[in-house]
């Protein structure tokens, strides 16, 4: 379904992928995991075109989008949750939602959908978004990724500096996701979520991939040592 | 007694002159860290619609269309090459303001034109002279105006989400491209409608724009970016300012006066009057 081919890209003068190539199937869960720095979110960046591509190509359904806005994107059926729970601080929980429901030209009715996923939002629909705890903000940004209907979803680090009972709701959450069929290019950085979550792995250096496979052929240990300082 | 308290209506005006001209610039320099000198040609144009046409009201929304016109053209054909590149839109869009104006001394000669006030504007109430009054009235109707839009319409809540975060507002499906052209076209077309609104109180030349935008950056920057609250109060201070220190001083000393003003205010409030506060920006 989406298929990176040969992805390079960077900041101005300073490239920072060199070359990245990997597949995500349908109703697949691909982990990539790597040490901080190695580009990781700048490769999602450059899936879901925020950053431009420098070379090489990425497809989605067959299709060459690397040459696709981001919007455009979306309203292919890729989501992004980039990382750091980011939101509009302004508008509400609902104004949010709102904003994301219509600029993706989906009905109103794929917000409930998406609270029935984060039932912690209802009660704050009407709070300002940026008076929320970063747990909250992670579970509105994924709401919001929702609401758009992907077919992919692709998340950056959503447990990253999160308190402790909301990772287990946002792995929950992942996790029913996954099992409903949608597929989900993930980069975690906690190795037990991303071993209970995963079907498959993609392991960055140094802006290139230096190991990939299915979740039963890598075991625990081995991702351990790829990824250790 | 008399004179001081007649510089409140000139004062007023001034700064809803200042406001209409500023509400574009912030939300362009906001929204895509554009510097754009050429807005005071937009001014500049707007003054001249409201000449070549001869008729207040017809002028308002003609100027509006021309200057937000011009404003689109200048955006796509130039700027958006350089968003986030604020010294070379400022050095860019310098030239072109260089350029319109020497289009508009070969269009209408160097020499400054006069725009006949209608004769229902003269005359007043008070202290408070009707062609005064209607400058203030523009201004609130153009803030009204921008807040429904902002707050109350789906571009408009766009608008605010690609300010806050264009990044997020590109992934969440929002085509940032159209909504700069759009924030262009609005912010230029209410520069036209200062233009017209200038024509009541002096003069129009082709430099007419050059004397009000440096003022109206500094509105920008004490009110905050792209905020609207902020460019509201900072408009009237400014304006008010400005009127009372030429009336104390002279209108070169008034400048410095200003200027002071607003640097020292900047020194204790570098952000401007209000910022954008979130826990994801902190
Ligand atoms: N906006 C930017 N401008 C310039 N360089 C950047 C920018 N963002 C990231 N970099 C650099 O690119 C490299 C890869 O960064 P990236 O954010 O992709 O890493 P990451 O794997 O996501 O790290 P982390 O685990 O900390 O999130 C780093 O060396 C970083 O310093
Ligand atoms: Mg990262």
């Amino acid at each position: 379904m989406l298929s990176v081919t040969g992805l390079e890209s960077g900041y101005g003068r300073a490239r920072v992928l060199f070359g990245v190539s990997l597949e995500v199937e349908p109703g697949q869960l691909v982990c990539v995991m790597g040490r901080n720095g190695v580009g990781k979110t700048t490769l999602l960046n450059t899936v879901i075109g925020v950053l431009p591509a420098t070379a090489g190509t990425v497809t989605f359904d067959g299709r060459d989008i690397t040459r696709l806005k981001p919007h455009e994107r979306v309203r292919l059926g890729m989501a992004y949750v980039p990382q750091g729970h980011q939101c509009f601080p302004t508008l509400s929980v609902l104004g949010n939602l709102l904003i994301t429901v219509e600029a993706a030209k989906q009905p109103r009715a794929a917000i409930d959908a998406a609270l029935e996923v984060f039932p912690a939002l209802r009660p704050l629909l009407k709070r300002s978004a940026g008076h929320l705890s970063g747990g909250q903000q992670q579970q509105l940004a994924m709401a919001r990724a929702l609401v758009t209907k992907p077919r992919l979803l692709i998340l950056d680090e959503p447990t990253e500096g999160i308190q402790p009972s909301i990772v287990l709701e946002i792995e929950a959450a992942i996790q029913r996701l996954h099992a409903a069929g949608l597929a989900v290019l993930l980069v975690e950085q906690y190795l037990d979520i991303a071993l209970r979550l995963a079907d498959r792995f993609v392991i960055l250096d140094g802006g290139q991939v230096v190991r990939t496979g299915a979740a039963e052929e890598l075991h625990g240990e081995e991702v351990r040592r790829l990824l250790a300082v | 007694m008399p004179a001081f308290l007649n510089q409140l209506p000139i004062g007023l005006s001034i700064g809803a002159v200042l406001l209409l001209i500023a509400l574009g610039l912030t939300f362009t320099f906001g929204q895509m860290g554009v510097i754009n000198m050429a807005h005071g040609e937009f001014i500049m144009a707007g003054a001249y619609t409201a000449f070549l046409l001869g008729d207040l009201l017809a002028a308002l929304p003609v100027a509006f269309l021309v200057a937000g016109v011009m404003g689109l053209v200048l955006e796509r054909a130039a700027i958006r090459h350089f968003y986030r590149r604020p010294l070379d839109t400022l050095l860019l869009t310098w030239g072109v303001s260089l350029v319109l104006q020497q289009l508009a001394r070969d269009l209408f000669g160097a020499p400054n034109v006069q725009v006949p006030a209608p004769s229902w504007l003269a005359g007043g109430v008070g202290i408070l002279p009707y062609n005064r009054l209607f400058i203030m009235g523009l201004a609130v109707a153009g803030v009204v105006a921008v807040w429904v839009y902002l707050t109350r319409t789906k571009l408009g809540r766009r608008t605010q989400a690609v300010v806050q975060n264009r990044q997020l507002a590109a992934t969440s499906g929002i085509d940032t491209g159209r909504v700069d052209m759009l924030t262009f076209f609005i912010g230029s077309g209410l520069a036209g409608v200062a233009g017209v609104a200038l024509t009541l109180i002096g003069p129009v030349g082709p430099a007419l724009g050059t004397y009000y935008i440096v003022d109206a950056f500094l509105v920008v920057v004490a009110g905050g970016l792209g905020q609207l609250r902020g460019a509201v109060l900072a408009a009237i201070a400014l304006g008010l300012l400005n009127s009372y220190a030429e009336f104390w001083s002279d209108a070169s000393l008034a400048k410095v006066i200003v200027f002071a003003v607003v640097i020292a205010f900047l020194q204790v409030r570098p952000q401007g009057l209000f910022v954008l506060r979130s826990r994801v920006l902190t």
